[in-house]
Order: C-alpha cells, then sequence, then structure tokens
C-alpha cells in the first residue's frame, strides 16, 4: 500500500517491528527509545503526508498554525489552508461545512479550545450531524506547562468519548501520531486526534491500526494499560519493576473510543491486575473506560493512574507530572499494591 | 419554466397548512416563525435555487440550503416534501417516535434534503461558510444560502461567522434573517435588543439589503437581484422583515405562538383562512 510507506518512512529498526509482527514475546527492556520529539511535530508531519496524498485534505487553525506545526502543509497547500482567527467555534461549524462538498477538514488548535471550548458545536454540528471532521488538539494535559491551568485541559478524554458517533485517538509518541494523523483521514466520521507539546521518548514501531490496542510487551503479573505521553513512563515503569522480578504486560491503548474490550479481558485473564495511567482526570478517562470493561465482564483488582479531581498549575512538565502522581514511580508502586491486592 | 408569483402564493399557502397540521397532530412544535418563512422558503425551493431533490449529501453543482434556526423545521419539511425530497404524506410523522421528521432537523436519520443538524442555535452560519468554501475550492459555481432567526443573532458565534465570511470574501454566500422582532420570551427589543441590524452587518464587510418576506413578489426580486450580486468579493444578507404566524390572523405578531401547538378549534378557524391548493397530505 502507498499509504503505508509513507507513515512508515520514519527510520526504524527493521528486526524490532518483525518481532512485533510475528507477535514472538517482546521483553520491557527490549524496548529503546529511538529520539526524542513531539507528538504535535508528528501531527504536522502527518498532516503534511496526507497534503500530498489526498487533495481532499483540508487544515483549519484558529490563530496557532505554528503551534500545531501546521506550516509545512500551509507552505504547499495554501489553498487547501483555513485561517479562523481566534474564534473556535466558528471553525467548528466551518469545518463540518466543508464537509459538504467532500473536504476532509482537519482542525488544529490547543486541546482546551478544539474541546469544552465548542462542545456544542462539536455534538450538534459534527457528532450528531456525523460529519468527517478531524478535530485535532494539541498541548493536552500537564505537559503544556507554564501556561498553567487555563490551558491544561484534562478533561477532553471524558468529554469527546461520551459523545455518539465520535472516535477518540491519543497516540503515544511523534510516530503514532503521524501515523494516526495519516490513518484518520481514510476513517469515515468524526474523531479527536489528542496529542501534546513537549519532546518526548519516540519509540513506537508497530503498525497502527485505529481500534486495535498494541501490546507492547507481555507479562503475566501486572497488566499496564496506558495513552498519550503516559505510555513511556509505563515501559520506564515496566523496566524497575522487571529488576524486582516482576513480570509486566503493557498496552499502549490509544484508541479510547472504540475501545479495545477484547485486548483487556485477555491481558488480565492471564495477569488479574491492572493498573491504568493517564494524563487526565481520573472521572471519565482511560481509566473509566478500563473499569467499565472489567466491571461488567470481570471484576478485578484495578489502581488508576491520573489526575485526581484537581486542576494544573505551572511548573515545567516534569515538575507537573511528578506533582500530580504522573510519573514512572508512582506506576511503580501502583503496580505493586495492585498486585498485592490479588491475595 | 420557472412558477409564477401567483403559482408560488399558492404553493405557499399549502405549505402554512402543512405546517399548521404538522404542529397540531404533534401537539407541539414552531408555528410562528414556520408560518413567517413560508414565503421565501417557497420562492427558493420552487424558484430560485438550482437544485436537486435526488438528494446527495455533498451538494455538488447545486445551490444548498441551511436552516440555523432548526426550530422552524414544520416550513422545512413541509417545503422538502412538496418538493420531492420525500413522500408528502410523511408530513404526519413529525415529531413521533421513529420518525425521520425530528422536532429540530437532523442528519441523523437519513431525511432527504437536510445536510446538518440544527436546534442549537447560531451554528448554521458557520456551516453555510463551510461549504461556501468549499464550493470554491471545488470551483463549484453555485450558491449556498442559510436562514437565521433574529434572536438567534444574539448568539456570539454568528458575529464569528460573519467576520469569517466577509475575511475569505465569500461571496457565493446569500444569509437570511428572519427579522420577526420576536423571541420566546418577547419582543427582541425588550429581550436583547438587536439595534441597526443594518450598519452592524456592512460594519462587517457584508452587503446589506431589507425585503419584505411575507411578499412573494417582493422576495423573489429581491432574491433574485442578489443572485446577480455574486462576485463582488462580500457576502451577502437579506435582513427580511416578517411577521409571525403570518397568514392565520390570530397567530399574527404574538410571540407566545413561538412555539406551542394550535388546538382542533383553532385549527379549523386557521385552515380556513388557507386555500388547500396542492391536496392535504
Amino acid at each position: 500500500m502507498v499509504r503505508q510507506a509513507h507513515h512508515d518512512s520514519h527510520p526504524e529498526p527493521v528486526e524490532r517491528f518483525l518481532n512485533y509482527k510475528n507477535n514472538t514475546k517482546m521483553k520491557v527492556t527490549d524496548i529503546q527509545k529511538i529520539d526524542e520529539r513531539e507528538t504535535r511535530g508528528g501531527f504536522g508531519d502527518g498532516l503534511h503526508e496526507l497534503g500530498k496524498m489526498n487533495p481532499n485534505v483540508v487544515a483549519l487553525t484558529a490563530d496557532l498554525a505554528g503551534s500545531l506545526k501546521m506550516n509545512a502543509f500551509i507552505k504547499d497547500f495554501p489553498e487547501r489552508f483555513v485561517q479562523c482567527g481566534i474564534a473556535e467555534a466558528n471553525m467548528m461549524g466551518v469545518a463540518a461545512g466543508l464537509t459538504i462538498g467532500g473536504k476532509i477538514p482537519f482542525t488544529g488548535t490547543f486541546a482546551n479550545f478544539s474541546t469544552g471550548r465548542v462542545y456544542d458545536q462539536i455534538r450538534q454540528s459534527i457528532a450528531y450531524s456525523n460529519k468527517n471532521v478531524k478535530v485535532c488538539a494539541s498541548h493536552a494535559g500537564l505537559t503544556l506547562g507554564e501556561d498553567g491551568a487555563t490551558h491544561q485541559i484534562l478533561e477532553d478524554i471524558g468529554l469527546m468519548r461520551m459523545l455518539p458517533n465520535m472516535t477518540v485517538i491519543v497516540p503515544a509518541d511523534y510516530n503514532q501520531t503521524k501515523a494516526a494523523t495519516i490513518a484518520i483521514a481514510d476513517y469515515k466520521g468524526p474523531v479527536y486526534l489528542r496529542f501534546g507539546r513537549p519532546k518526548c521518548a519516540n519509540f513506537t514501531t508497530q503498525k497502527f491500526e485505529i481500534g486495535t490496542a498494541q501490546i507492547l510487551c507481555e507479562g503475566t503479573d501486572v497488566t499496564i494499560i496506558a495513552c498519550g505521553h503516559l505510555v513511556w513512563k509505563a515501559i520506564e515503569a515496566g523496566k524497575i519493576l522487571a529488576e524486582q522480578n516482576v513480570s509486566v504486560e503493557i498496552i499502549n491503548m490509544h484508541t479510547i473510543k472504540p475501545f479495545d474490550s477484547e485486548a483487556v479481558l485477555k491481558s488480565v485473564a492471564k495477569t488479574k491486575c491492572v493498573v491504568t495511567a493517564e494524563e487526565h482526570q481520573r472521572n471519565g478517562g482511560l481509566g473509566d473506560a478500563v473499569a467499565q470493561v472489567l466491571a461488567i465482564n470481570n471484576p478485578t483488582p484495578m489502581e488508576m493512574i491520573a489526575v485526581n479531581d484537581s486542576f494544573g498549575e505551572s511548573g515545567t512538565p516534569e515538575e507537573l507530572m511528578q506533582k500530580y502522581g504522573l510519573d514512572t514511580p508512582q506506576i511503580v508502586s501502583a503496580a505493586l499494591k495492585v498486585i498485592a491486592r490479588k491475595n | 419554466m420557472s412558477p409564477d408569483i401567483a403559482q408560488l402564493e399558492k404553493t405557499a399557502s399549502q405549505v402554512r397548512r402543512d405546517i399548521l397540521r404538522q404542529v397540531h397532530g404533534a401537539k407541539s412544535g414552531h408555528p410562528g416563525g414556520s408560518l413567517g418563512c413560508a414565503d421565501v422558503l417557497t420562492a427558493l425551493y420552487f424558484r430560485v435555487m438550482q437544485h436537486n431533490p435526488d438528494f446527495k449529501m455533498e451538494g455538488k453543482n447545486e445551490d444548498v440550503f441551511f436552516l440555523s434556526n432548526g426550530h422552524i423545521s414544520p416550513v422545512m419539511y413541509s417545503i422538502l416534501a412538496r418538493a420531492g425530497y420525500f413522500p408528502v404524506k410523511e408530513l404526519s410523522t413529525f415529531r413521533k417516535l421513529n420518525t425521520r421528521l425530528q422536532g429540530h432537523p437532523t442528519t441523523h436519520d437519513h431525511l432527504p434534503g437536510i445536510r446538518i443538524a440544527s436546534g442549537s442555535l447560531g451554528q448554521g452560519m458557520s456551516v453555510a461558510c463551510g461549504a461556501a468554501f468549499s464550493k470554491r475550492m471545488n470551483g463549484d459555481k453555485n450558491l449556498v444560502f442559510s436562514l437565521h432567526g433574529d434572536g438567534e443573532l444574539q448568539e456570539g458565534q454568528i458575529w464569528e461567522s460573519a467576520q469569517f465570511a466577509a475575511h475569505h470574501k465569500l461571496d457565493n454566500l446569500i444569509s437570511i434573517v428572519d427579522w420577526n422582532l420576536q423571541q420566546i420570551d418577547g419582543p427582541t427589543e425588550k429581550v436583547m435588543a438587536n439595534g441597526d441590524l443594518e450598519a452592524k452587518f456592512k460594519a462587517f464587510g457584508w452587503s446589506v439589503v431589507q425585503m419584505n418576506g411575507n411578499d412573494m413578489f417582493d422576495v423573489v426580486s429581491t432574491l433574485e437581484r442578489c443572485k446577480e450580486n455574486v462576485g463582488d468579493g462580500k457576502p451577502q444578507m437579506i435582513l427580511m422583515k416578517t411577521t409571525m404566524g403570518f397568514g392565520v390572523d390570530f397567530m399574527m405578531h404574538d410571540h407566545s405562538w413561538h412555539g406551542i401547538a394550535p388546538n382542533d378549534e383553532q385549527l379549523a378557524n386557521a385552515l380556513a383562512q388557507l386555500p388547500e391548493t396542492l391536496g392535504d397530505y
């Protein structure tokens, strides 16, 4: 497939990729960082690739083209770029209207302005109307950093996954954000794509498929299910736990909706306990989605790494992740705690 | 041959009967604004717009219309049915369980002729701007029309889209405001005055004209004149003076008919004022 060639064009260790494809058992210690990149850069590069591949793809922004890394697209495809100014509600409606005529609009602004600010516009003009709009949201969560709580939305996954017709994707790194950006253009219907601001570990090499969770490594003692920036932290935690002879299975749950319940249930049947990790409120996020599946199908001891009903604040991303309990040591502690709860 | 004014007036009379019978049948709905806008929608769908009742969502190479004030769905449904988008007898299902004719229009049930859900106010002009932009990108010379309530202009998003349309020179967009000076809680002047609408839209960079929305000759000639102005780099606004409840004497000039259904006696009284020209459903 031509399209595949594009999003797999990033340099990657071929042998490891083959390992994944053959689904042979990867160890957590085998997972290595390729480099450090911004997930929003994956969006910008994916969008630029899409510009070349699909003439119907159009990009919109509300005065944040640079922050969303849209510049390459704008330079090469100026006639397919729509500047909306600081008026996000209108941007969502314009995006819905662009689908009439066959365009595939990608809106780009910060996650806060992509969701909470425009919830009713998304609900009526995009989700209920089932328009082929891709709501692409950067600077999600605490890792936005110094700008503080006004911009650090921690409720967006919940807001979007409650909407019927909406697909919700939270890629883990640069590679996956690029792959997801390209994939959603061919996926009919409204999509919320959430990514972030800072540079972080870039490590995914598996083929990205909407709605199919990725088992990054297999284990038997505990399942860690994470999304977004927390996936790499889960891997770091897994490496520490491996030193303590704890066997960890890590699931990259990049698609929050539709939710891959089967992957969760299969893993839990083996490990009998779960930790979820996300850069989001505990209410409404990935942990809630996992808890729902488990409560209905197979009640299982579970711990949740998430922000617990509070707003963020100014600080560096690292400081904030530490203060709000979203860091590697907290995942390690949660894993040990939930393992102890099994008995 | 396009219908003359007298024929359009006959159609509008039937549309008004359909509105009243739908709302009466559902025991709910919004007759006031629907009656007021019956003439402009008749003119658009039976004479002014180039459109295809063999409905395609993408609306390429045809004029498209967006109803932003979705609560006047009874007039929209009657117009679409009478124009051949779906069977006229389906009007009897208005607002009933499992209907495609939801209280407010939706694409959810695939009703031909509806391209966007509306009901929550203020969103339709943005959608119309997007469709107009899409037509420009596609080299499609057809037009985009939208209809709004005057109370709806109190929503901030309207003004976001108004500045967007002017900034991007969307001169293939013709928006119409149903300027009946009424909203749910009373006269707009008391609830939240719109001020000088003509000056406001002009200041935003639009061409603005006024028309009498309940005079078929004025409606048709204004719309056709606006079509001729297309291409001058400006979006066009038609401030359409109407009377809420037009055509039914006891409903006219009374905002209490915004969102209530007539009883049996009131229906009979109202229908007696409106000739049945195309056969009731």
